[in-house]
C-alpha cells in the first residue's frame, strides 16, 4: 500500500472555546493537487493553519513524510518541506522584490541551492524577474500574490499549503493564477488548496473534499465531485 | 557649484568613521571636567538607547522596563565588588550575565503578548526591580540608600581617577557596541528580526523561529543594559534604588524613539536631545518632564518615524497614513 505524503487523522482544531475543526480526516498523495472547498467558516483555512503549526490541534494526528508533526513549532515544519502561503498576500510592502523572496529562503543556508531556486522561481514568473529590484508595494495585485506564491517556492517546498490564491484578483488573472498552480504541480510540488472558487479548484485538482462546520462531508476526486448533485447545487450555484 | 550635502555625501563610510570617532576622541580635550561629565553620562546612555534599540527598534517590542536590567548590572557590580572583593573590572560580565538572566526569565513567559500588553507587563517587571531594591532584598540591597563604597576601577595597573579615563572608557564600550549592533542589523537575525516586526504570522510561516528571534532580542538587549549599569558604577560608587525608577526606563525609550526607532544614529540623535542638552541647558533640566513630553508630541506631529529615522522605518510608518 502507499503511503500518502500527508495524512491527517481525526484532527479537532479550538480557537478558545470555539470548536473550530470537528474531525478532519484526509490525505494527500505525493504530485497530487488536493482542494478543500466550502463555505466561509467551514474549517478550511483552520485545516491549513493546523497543519502548517500556526495553531496547535487539541486532538487528532498529522503525519507528513513520516514526521509527526501535531506538536511542531511551525519554524521546523517549514524545514521539513511544508510552506503555507497564508490567505490575503502577505507580502512586505516595503522591502523589494528581491529581497521577499530572499525571506523565502530564510530557512536554506547553501548560496549555491539559493540561487537554484531563484532561477527557478524566476522561471515560473517572469513578470517578477523584471521588477525584482521593485518595492514589493508598487506591484499589482496579481504581482503581488505571485511574489507571495514565489516567496513560498523558494524553500522548496514538497507541499504548497494555498490559501485561497484568486482572492481578490480581476477575473483574467484568477485564471492565470490557476494556469501557474497547475503548472508548479506539474514541476513536482505537490499542493493543497484551499479555495472558495470552488469551480476553478476542483477544474484542476485531482481530489477535492468537502468541508461544513468543520467536518469532511463529501471527498472523491475533482472531476466526480464537479457532477454531484449537492456540490453542483451548494459551491457551483446552480440550482 | 557643488553643493555642501552632496560634497558631504562624497566622504566614503569609513571617512566618516574615522572622522567621528576622531572628533569623540578629541572633543573632550579642551573641555573642563564637568562637560567631560556630561559627555560621559552622554556615552552611557547612548549605549543604553542602542541596547533597547535592539529590543524595540530591531523587533518591534515594547520595554519600558530597560532601567530594571540598567540597575541590575549596577547592583551586581557593586555587590561582587563589595562582599567578594572582585575586581571592578572583573564584575562587568557577570553584570551583562545577570542582566541577560533576567532579560530571558522576564521574557520568556510574556513573549507571546502583543504591543500594548506587553508594554504594561515591562513596566510592572521594572517596578518590582525597584521595589524590591528599596525593600532591602535577601538584606544585601542597602534599601532605599543603596549601596557605596566601592573601589576605584583598575584596568592593567592603571586606576581610572579622572572624568576624562571614564569617558574613555565608555567611549571604548561605545564603538564596540556600535560594532556589534552593525552586524547584528545585517546578520540572519538580524532579518528574523525585521520579519517579525513587520508580519509575524508570514515571518513564522518562512520558518522564521520567531519566538527565538524575540527572546534573543530580549536577553541581547537587557544583557547590554547590565554592562551600562557596570561602567556605572565604574565610575559613581553609589548605586540607589533610583536608577530602576519608571522615568530612567521612559528617557531609555523617548531616546529610541525620538530619534528614529530602529536607526543608529538616531540614538545618537535621541540621545543628544534627552541627556546632553538637558545637562548643558540647565532649564531644560528643571523643565526635563515638560521637555521631554513636548519633544515627543512635537516630533510625533511633525516627524512620527525620527529624527533621523532609519530608511525602512521610515517607509513603514509612511506608508500606514
Amino acid at each position: 500500500m502507499r503511503v500518502p505524503l500527508l495524512r491527517v487523522e481525526n484532527l479537532h482544531t479550538y480557537y478558545g472555546h470555539v470548536h473550530a475543526l470537528k474531525g478532519i480526516d484526509l490525505e494527500v498523495e505525493e504530485g497530487e493537487i488536493v482542494t478543500l472547498i466550502g463555505a466561509n467558516g467551514a474549517g478550511k483555512s483552520t485545516t491549513l493553519r493546523t497543519i502548517s503549526g500556526l495553531v496547535r490541534p487539541r486532538e487528532g494526528r498529522i503525519e507528513f513524510n513520516g514526521h509527526v508533526l501535531n506538536q511542531m513549532p511551525a519554524h521546523k515544519i517549514v524545514q521539513l518541506g511544508i510552506c503555507h502561503v497564508p490567505e490575503g498576500r502577505r507580502i512586505f510592502t516595503t522591502l523589494t522584490v528581491m529581497e521577499n523572496l530572499m525571506m523565502g529562503a530564510y530557512t536554506l543556508r547553501d548560496k549555491g541551492t539559493i540561487r537554484e531556486n531563484l532561477r527557478r522561481v524566476f522561471d515560473l514568473f517572469p513578470r517578477l524577474a523584471e521588477r525584482k529590484n521593485q518595492l514589493g508595494g508598487t506591484l499589482s495585485g496579481g504581482e503581488q500574490q505571485m511574489l507571495t506564491i514565489g516567496r513560498a517556492l523558494m524553500s522548496q517546498p514538497r507541499l504548497l499549503l494555498l490559501d485561497e490564491p484568486s482572492l481578490g484578483l480581476a477575473p483574467m488573472l484568477v485564471r492565470a493564477i490557476f494556469e501557474t498552480i497547475r503548472e508548479i504541480n506539474a514541476r513536482g510540488t505537490t499542493i493543497l488548496l484551499v479555495e472558495q472558487n470552488a469551480r476553478a479548484a476542483l477544474k484542476i485538482a485531482h481530489r477535492a473534499y468537502v468541508l461544513e462546520t468543520g467536518r469532511v462531508v463529501l471527498a472523491g476526486p475533482a472531476q466526480e465531485l464537479m457532477r454531484d448533485e449537492r456540490v453542483r447545487k451548494a459551491y457551483l450555484g446552480e440550482r | 557649484m557643488v553643493s555642501l550635502r552632496a560634497r558631504l555625501r562624497q566622504v566614503p563610510p569609513l571617512g566618516w568613521q574615522v572622522g567621528l570617532l576622531a572628533l569623540a576622541i578629541l572633543l573632550p580635550l579642551p573641555l573642563n571636567d564637568y562637560y567631560r561629565s556630561v559627555l560621559w553620562r552622554t556615552g552611557i546612555y547612548a549605549i543604553l538607547g542602542l541596547s533597547l534599540n535592539i529590543i524595540v527598534g530591531y523587533a518591534g517590542l515594547f520595554q519600558l522596563g530597560h532601567a530594571a536590567f540598567y540597575a541590575l548590572g549596577a547592583y551586581t557590580s557593586a555587590l561582587l565588588n563589595l562582599h567578594f572583593d572582585v575586581p571592578l573590572v572583573l564584575t562587568w560580565p557577570v553584570s551583562i550575565l545577570v542582566a541577560a538572566v533576567f532579560g530571558y526569565l522576564i521574557s520568556r513567559p510574556i513573549l507571546h503578548l502583543r504591543g500594548d500588553y506587553l508594554c504594561i507587563v515591562t513596566i510592572a517587571f521594572g517596578e518590582v526591580v525597584r521595589l524590591a531594591l528599596v525593600n532591602n532584598i535577601f538584606g544585601i540591597t542597602g534599601g532605599a540608600n543603596g549601596l557605596s563604597g566601592m573601589d576605584q576601577t583598575v584596568i592593567f595597573g592603571l586606576t581610572l581617577r579622572s572624568p576624562l579615563h571614564h569617558y574613555y572608557l565608555v567611549l571604548f564600550f561605545l564603538v564596540l557596541t556600535l560594532v556589534a549592533v552593525r552586524r547584528l542589523e545585517n546578520s540572519r537575525l538580524g532579518r528574523a528580526w525585521m520579519y517579525v516586526r513587520e508580519d509575524e504570522m508570514a515571518a513564522e510561516a518562512m520558518g522564521v523561529d520567531t519566538t527565538r528571534a524575540k527572546l534573543l532580542a530580549f536577553v541581547l538587549g537587557s544583557g547590554w543594559a547590565g554592562l551600562a549599569g557596570a561602567l556605572y558604577v565604574a565610575r559613581i560608587p553609589v548605586v540607589s534604588p533610583d536608577l530602576a525608577r519608571f522615568i530612567e526606563s521612559v528617557v531609555m525609550f523617548c531616546i529610541v524613539v525620538l530619534g528614529g526607532t530602529g536607526s543608529i544614529p538616531g540614538v545618537f540623535v535621541g540621545t543628544l536631545g534627552m541627556i546632553t542638552l538637558p545637562e548643558i541647558f540647565r532649564f531644560l533640566k528643571t523643565w526635563r518632564d515638560a521637555w521631554m513630553g513636548g519633544a515627543m508630541v512635537a516630533m510625533m506631529i511633525a516627524r512620527p518615524e525620527g529624527l533621523w529615522p532609519s530608511r525602512r522605518i521610515r517607509m513603514e510608518i509612511r506608508e500606514e497614513e
